[in-house]
């Protein structure tokens, strides 16, 4: 990717590596998880870091190091995805929504478009897993053709229900279950967003691209 | 099946092994035993592997019934175990007849005992573990009084001959534990660096799986804005805006937005699970 990145000190099992924003987390991750070693426990991508969690016993942490610069240096070449088929190419997921989102109207208000817009917008983006964070399963989505930057709710709620979309800065989310939350509600899914027993567990994961679709019940 | 019917918790008792690591990127940290070493260590004594699931008993208080023999070890904290109401070595393993009782009194050294079960509670495990994880709420739902656990089938290895004390119970005065740098060492003042190795520390009374409060001098910040939030390591001390340390433990949320200053290495982290409130601490540089 050819951007610098900081190493620094994570413990005695993992580096974190600090680049200039999400953007190139995203595409550091994706470089990162097309050529993992073996002795790579897993990539942690958050907002400006991603955490590289190693086995030391098999992959030292001079040696993460040195693959890390390595893959950062090159140009963007390769699409994500392997074809060792150690890391799945990220598929598509569709989420259905029901958009009837208790803060729809307030938000669209506060934004300065109509509610129909909104979601239109919202079900149109081409949304991708950039992280997850808060819970199990609680992913932050990000588009490039998301326009918008929305302030959280001044009171956090104290009960989200299971499968509630929402807004908040410039994310999307959907809460896999029953949770506090501070983002702005737009809609709900009944999609299976957490499941143990699914492999793997949270079906908004690192790198997958998401589309919500707009349905009526 | 062998079932274990609990008939007193006393204070928390969570099923734990050494947990479910690798999943911090769907949001799910390790969780698992916080005194790994103790818990390891009893599942050895009665010939179960490391990873075995038993039991993290807070304090004592804790009373049990098999309804077949059963072979117990306990390890981590030191205190009166008793087995059919006579008194038993800790750290060592001990048979435990069907319908007798086995109890564990309040603890005399160090906060967690690792009790073993030979076979392992088999509860059923979540993303490939039987720990519970406070936070997240995964995993087997924390153990009361009326509960009855299943042990699993004996495993091949049969249970160690010791005639010695396998380890040493916990220290009750000050304990010292090794940091390595951490990745935020520049959010705080020099000051406030030196003042983490220098000053003598006590562990808060806000403590729990999820992470540990430090009691002891404020810790300045040189970096006052906000941190993006990013993923945390087990043993990282985050120092919050008023410039107070927490050690991240195990059942930790896997991004944070305080900065990490310093991680405790691994095998303080055993130390510091034995740690009570009140109780002193040092750190070190390690390694």
């Amino acid at each position: 990717m050819s951007r610098p990145v900081r190493l620094l000190p994570s413990g005695p099992a993992a580096l974190l590596v600090e680049v200039d924003g999400l953007g190139d987390v995203i595409a550091l991750h994706d470089a990162l998880a097309a050529d993992a070693p073996t002795g790579l426990v897993e990539l942690v991508p958050a907002a400006r870091t991603l955490l590289v969690a190693v086995d030391p016993a098999v992959l030292p942490l001079e040696t993460a190091a040195g693959w890390v610069r390595r893959v950062a240096s090159e140009p963007v070449a390769r699409s994500s995805g392997s074809a060792d088929g150690r890391t799945p190419a990220p598929r598509e997921v569709l989420v259905e929504v029901d958009y009837r989102g208790d803060d729809l109207a307030d938000t669209a208000d506060v934004l300065g478009v109509s509610p129909e817009h909104l979601v239109a917008r919202h079900a149109d983006a081409a949304w991708r897993v950039a992280f997850i964070g808060f819970a199990p399963g609680f992913a932050y989505l990000v588009a490039d053709d998301w326009p918008f930057d929305v302030p959280r709710l001044d009171v956090a709620r104290t009960r989200v229900p299971r499968g509630a979309i929402g807004l908040a800065a410039g994310f999307s989310g959907a809460y896999p279950r029953e949770s506090p939350g501070g983002w702005r509600l737009v809609g709900r899914t009944g999609a299976a967003l957490w499941d143990p027993d699914a492999d793997p567990p949270a079906l908004l994961a690192p790198g997958r691209t998401v589309r919500f679709r707009a349905v009526t019940p | 099946m062998t079932g274990l019917r609990v008939e007193a918790a006393g204070g928390s008792v969570l099923v734990q092994d050494l947990g479910r690591p690798g999943l911090a990127h769907l949001g799910v940290s390790a969780s698992g035993a916080l005194d790994r070493g103790a818990m390891a260590l009893a599942n050895r004594l009665v010939g179960n592997p490391d990873h075995a699931a038993g039991l993290e008993v807070v304090l004592g208080g804790f009373r049990a019934v098999a309804d077949a023999d059963v072979w117990i070890a306990v390890a981590g904290a030191w205190g009166p175990v008793r087995v059919a109401g006579r008194d038993a070595w800790p750290y060592r393993a001990h048979r435990v007849p069907a319908g007798a009782s086995l109890e564990l009194g309040t603890a005399v050294r160090g906060l967690r005992y690792a009790l073993a079960v030979r076979g392992g509670v088999d509860e059923p495990p979540v993303l490939g573990s039987r720990s519970r994880d406070t936070l997240a709420g995964l995993g087997p739902e924390p153990v009361r009084a009326g509960r009855v656990l299943r042990v699993g089938a004996e495993p091949a290895a049969s249970v160690p001959l010791l005639d010695e004390d396998a380890a040493w119970p916990p220290p009750t005065g000050p304990v010292t534990l090794s940091l390595l740098p951490g990745p935020r060492a520049d959010w705080v003042t020099d000051a406030a660096l030196r003042a983490l190795y220098e000053s003598p520390w006590r562990l808060s009374a806000s403590a729990d799986r999820v992470g540990a409060r430090l009691d002891g001098p404020a810790l300045g910040r040189r970096i006052s804005v906000e941190l993006p939030s990013e993923p945390t390591v087990v043993g990282g001390i985050q120092v919050t805006g008023a410039g107070v340390p927490t050690v991240l433990l195990a059942d930790r949320p896997v991004t944070g937005g305080y900065p990490v200053v310093a991680i405790v290495e691994p095998a303080s982290l055993d130390v510091l699970a034995q740690v009570r409130p009140g109780q002193g601490i040092r750190f070190r540089h390690g390694r």
